[in-house]
C-alpha cells in the first residue's frame, strides 16, 4: 500500500527482472517505485562536477528514432553517456524506411553488432513488442504511435513526488488530445496504479472509447477536471491534422480548453502545471501559465536524464541498492 | 465406373435426410441414396462409425490471389487447401491484379482450376471497372465467362448510385451482389475495431457502425430494385440487426459469418501475443456482444452462410509493424473444424443446421450446383469426423499463406475425406477412413 510520504520509502523489489520497458502496462506498482527511487540516486549525479559513473561502461546502447524528436533522444542520450555507455544516435524517416528495409530487417542487422539495448520510437503503436519479439537486445520504448511513452510517465511521476511526496490521492487532471496521445496512456496507467484519481478531459471527438474502463474520470468539461487539482497536465495539439477535422478551430479549442490563468483559479493553490512539450503556447496552455509560478515544465525535463538513467541501470541488471 | 459410400450417417438436409444411409455415386454424379443399398459391382467404401456423410461443402468467400499475387496464393494452392480443409468448390474473389473484370481473366482462373481439377471454382466477378467504382464492369460477358456473382470487394461499391445500378444489372441475370459494406469516412485509417483493446493499445479504430451503414444501405437498395443483396463476412452486432429487419419486411438479403468473427474476439489484439498481425483483418475482430450476436444470428437463421473470407499473405507482408500490414488471414483449412467446436459441440447450432450454412446456402445463394445429394447431383461430398481431435498445425497448411492466429489451437472436430465429382481427393490420416 502506498503510503503518506511514500518518497522515503525503501522499495519492496531491488531490481527489475525484465529484458525490456515496453510500457507502464507491464510494470507492477514496486516496480515503479523502484525506478523513481532509483532515479533519486541518478539525479545526485547530475549535480556533481564530473557528471559521470561507470555504470553502463562496455555497454553499447543504440537511439533508434523512426520519429523526430529533440528532447526525449537527447535526454535518453545524456542519460546514457552519464553512466558511459557506447551510443550511438540512428535518426531514420519513415519514408525511407517503406522504401527499403523493414523494421526487422532494420533491427536484425543492428543486433547483428551486438548492442546491448535499443531505444526505439516509432510512429506505428505496438513496434517495440514487435522488436522485443525478434531482438536479444533489451528494447526501450521511447514513444510508440499512439500506445506508450513509460519514460515520460516515469520522469512525470518522479517530477510530482518530488513536490507532492506521494501520488496516491492526488487529482489529477489531464487535458487536450486524449485520442492520440502515448503519454496520456502511459501516465494514466502509472498515476492508477500508484492511487491517484486521475481525470481525463477533451473535445469528445478526441476520448478514446471505453476510456473509463482505465479506472479514470472522463469529463469534456475543463472546469470539471480541475477543481480542486493538485496536478494539470496538459497534452499537445497536433496542430497540422486537428483543425476543422476533430474541432472547429485553434481559437475556438483554446476558449473552451486552454489553460488560462483564471481557470487555474479553480485548481488548488498548490497546483502543479505540466505539459510533457513540445508546447503550443495560446492553444493547450496561456504563455503566463507555461511561464508561471505553478509551472514545472522545465523541471520535467531536467528530470527526464535522471528517470532514463534510472531505467537504463535497472534494465541492464543493475540494483537498487548499488545505485544508492 | 461406381462408387458404394456404405454405413455412414448421412446428413442431407435438402433432402430431409439423417440417418445411416448409403450413398451410392456413379461416376461423377449421385444415383442414389437410400438403406442398404445394393453393391451392384460398386466399388465399396465403409464410412466408419461416427463419421458423417454431407453434400460437398463451399466456401463462397475466398482469394485464390491469382492472377498477380502468387507469391500469396496459387489457383492450386488455395483449391489445396480447400479440399484438405472439406470444401469441395470455392467462389473466388475478383480482386486479383489485374481485377477480375473481364472474360480473359474469368477464363484464365477457370483455365487454372481446370489444370489443378481439385476443388471446383467459382469466380466471382468485378462490379465496376478495376473494382474503382466508376463504371460498370462488363457484367453479361463476365456471367458467360463464368462468374457467379459480382462484388467490390477488398472495398464497398463507391457509391450508392453505382451499386443500385449493379443490383438492377445484374437482377437481370439473377446474378446477386456481393458486398464488402463499409463506410469509407468512417473507417478511415482504422486498423482495428474501435473499442477498449484498439484505444488501450492505441491502434485507430474501425466502429461497427462503419459495416452497418454499408447493410443499411444495401438492404435499402435491395428493397429498391428488388434484386439479391449478399452482405460479406459480417461481423458487427448491428449489421444482424440490420439483416434481421430487412428479412423480416421481405428484402431479399443474405448474410454470411467467418469462422473468425464466431469464434475471436478485439482481446486477441492485446493476448496472447499483443500486436500480433495474424488478428489483423478488415472487418476487424469485434467486442464480445458482437461475436455474440454473429452466434445468436447463425443460431436463429439470420445468418446464412459460413465463408472464410481466406485471405492469404505472404510472411514478409505480415512480418511488420501492426499498422502496416495487410488485412486478412487464411481460414479454409480451419473452418470445418471451429465451427464444429464453436457451434456444434458449443450447442449453438445442431449437425444439419451446420450442413445447411456450408453446403446448402452458399449453393442456393450462389445459384450454382450442390448443397444436394438428390440423385443425378454432383458427386461432391464431404466426410466430416464430429469429434476427431484437431490440433490446428500452420506450418502444414497447403495453402501457400500460413497467416492464421489459430496455430496451436485444439479444436473438436475436422475432416475426414473430401470428394469432388466422384473423385476422393482429400482423407485425413488421423481418421479411419485413411486406411480403406
Amino acid at each position: 500500500m502506498t503510503t503518506a510520504s511514500d518518497i522515503d520509502r525503501t522499495p519492496a523489489v531491488t531490481s527489475l527482472r525484465r529484458k525490456d520497458l515496453l510500457g507502464i502496462g507491464d510494470l507492477s506498482s514496486e516496480e515503479i517505485t523502484l525506478v523513481l527511487h532509483t532515479a533519486e540516486a541518478m539525479k545526485e549525479v547530475g549535480t556533481r562536477p564530473i557528471k559521470k559513473v561507470p555504470a553502463l561502461r562496455g555497454k553499447t546502447v543504440v537511439n533508434l528514432f523512426f520519429e523526430p524528436s529533440t528532447r526525449t533522444r537527447t535526454s535518453f542520450e545524456i542519460a546514457e553517456k552519464r553512466l558511459s555507455a557506447d551510443t550511438l544516435n540512428i535518426a531514420i524517416g519513415t519514408s525511407s524506411v517503406v522504401k527499403g528495409e523493414t523494421l526487422a530487417d532494420t533491427a536484425l542487422n543492428l543486433e547483428a553488432m551486438s548492442p546491448d539495448m535499443i531505444v526505439l520510437r516509432h510512429s506505428s503503436s505496438g513496434a517495440c513488442h514487435f522488436l522485443s519479439r525478434i531482438c536479444r537486445s533489451a528494447i526501450i520504448n521511447a514513444g510508440d504511435g499512439m500506445h506508450e511513452h513509460p519514460t515520460q510517465a516515469l520522469l512525470d511521476a518522479f517530477t510530482i513526488r518530488e513536490r507532492k511526496k506521494q501520488l496516491a490521492g492526488l487529482k489529477v487532471a489531464i487535458i487536450g488530445d486524449l485520442l492520440h496521445s502515448r503519454v496520456l496512456r502511459s501516465n494514466i496507467q502509472l498515476l492508477t496504479k500508484m492511487g491517484a484519481h486521475v481525470w481525463v478531459c477533451g473535445p469528445p471527438t478526441l476520448i478514446p472509447t471505453d476510456i473509463r474502463r482505465f479506472g479514470v474520470e472522463a469529463t469534456s468539461f475543463v472546469d470539471e477536471a480541475i477543481v480542486d487539482a493538485d496536478v494539470i497536465m496538459l497534452l499537445r495539439i497536433q496542430l497540422e491534422r486537428m483543425e476543422g477535422a476533430y474541432f472547429p478551430s485553434l481559437r475556438e479549442y483554446f476558449r473552451v480548453f486552454g489553460m488560462t490563468e483564471e481557470r487555474l483559479r479553480l485548481a488548488r493553490p498548490d497546483v502543479m502545471i505540466m505539459h510533457p512539450g513540445p508546447m503550443n503556447r495560446g492553444v493547450e496552455i496561456a504563455s503566463e501559465v507555461a511561464d508561471g509560478p505553478y509551472s514545472v515544465i522545465l523541471d520535467q525535463v531536467a528530470n527526464g536524464v535522471a528517470v532514463r538513467m534510472a531505467v537504463l541501470y535497472l534494465l541492464a541488471g543493475g540494483t537498487d541498492e548499488e545505485a544508492a | 465406373m461406381k462408387k458404394l459410400l456404405r454405413g455412414g450417417r448421412v446428413i442431407d438436409p435438402s433432402n430431409g435426410v439423417d440417418g445411416v444411409q448409403d450413398v451410392l455415386i456413379s461416376d461423377d454424379r449421385i444415383e442414389r441414396v437410400g438403406r442398404d443399398l445394393p453393391a451392384d459391382g460398386a466399388t465399396i467404401v465403409e464410412i466408419p462409425a461416427g463419421l458423417i456423410v454431407c453434400p460437398g461443402f463451399i466456401d463462397m468467400h475466398v482469394h485464390l490471389r491469382e492472377p498477380g499475387q502468387e507469391h500469396k496464393e496459387t489457383v492450386a494452392t488455395g483449391t489445396a487447401a480447400a479440399v484438405a480443409g472439406g470444401f469441395t468448390a470455392v467462389a473466388c474473389m475478383p480482386n486479383t491484379v489485374p481485377v477480375n473484370d473481364n472474360a480473359n481473366v474469368t477464363s484464365l482462373i477457370l483455365a487454372k482450376a481446370a489444370e489443378a481439377s481439385l476443388a471446383r471454382v467459382y469466380p466471382i466477378g468485378a462490379v465496376s471497372k478495376g473494382s474503382k467504382g466508376e463504371l460498370l464492369a462488363d457484367i453479361a460477358e463476365l456471367k458467360q465467362a463464368g462468374c457467379v456473382a459480382i462484388t467490390d470487394d477488398g472495398h464497398p461499391v463507391r457509391t450508392a448510385l453505382l451499386l443500385r445500378r449493379a443490383l438492377e444489372y445484374a437482377g437481370m441475370f439473377g446474378m446477386p451482389v456481393i458486398e464488402h459494406c463499409e463506410d469509407p469516412t468512417l473507417k478511415g485509417d482504422g486498423v482495428a475495431h474501435e473499442g477498449f483493446h484498439a484505444a488501450s493499445l492505441g491502434l485507430r479504430g474501425i466502429p461497427g457502425a462503419c459495416e452497418a451503414l454499408g447493410v443499411e444501405r444495401g438492404v435499402l437498395l435491395s428493397e429498391l430494385t428488388g434484386s439479391t443483396f449478399h452482405v460479406a463476412h459480417m461481423s458487427a452486432r448491428a449489421s444482424i440487426r440490420a439483416v434481421r429487419k430487412g428479412k423480416d419486411a421481405g428484402v431479399r438479403v443474405t448474410c454470411e459469418v467467418a469462422p473468425h468473427h464466431f469464434t475471436l474476439t478485439d482481446e486477441a489484439l492485446a493476448a496472447p501475443i499483443p500486436y500480433d498481425t495474424n488478428v489483423k483483418m478488415n472487418p476487424p475482430l469485434r467486442e464480445s456482444a458482437d461475436r455474440d450476436a454473429m452466434i445468436a444470428g447463425i443460431a436463429d437463421g439470420t445468418v446464412d452462410v459460413i465463408a472464410t473470407d481466406h485471405a492469404p499473405h505472404h510472411y514478409d507482408e505480415k512480418k511488420v509493424e501492426f499498422d502496416h500490414a495487410p488485412f486478412g488471414i487464411v481460414g479454409l483449412e480451419t473452418a470445418v473444424s471451429l465451427s464444429l467446436d464453436r457451434l456444434v459441440h458449443a450447442g449453438v447450432i445442431r449437425l444439419s443446421r451446420l450442413v445447411e450454412l456450408l453446403s446448402v446456402n452458399p449453393a442456393r445463394v450462389l445459384g450454382v450446383p450442390g448443397g444436394s445429394l438428390a440423385p443425378g447431383a454432383p458427386a461432391d461430398i464431404t466426410v466430416i469426423a464430429p469429434d476427431l481431435k484437431v490440433r490446428v498445425h500452420a506450418a502444414r497448411m497447403r495453402s501457400r499463406s500460413k497467416n492464421t492466429p489459430f496455430d496451436g489451437w485444439e479444436l473438436r472436430g475436422g475432416v475426414a475425406a473430401t470428394i469432388v465429382g466422384g473423385r476422393t481427393l482429400f482423407t485425413n490420416p488421423d481418421t479411419p477412413i485413411a486406411h480403406l
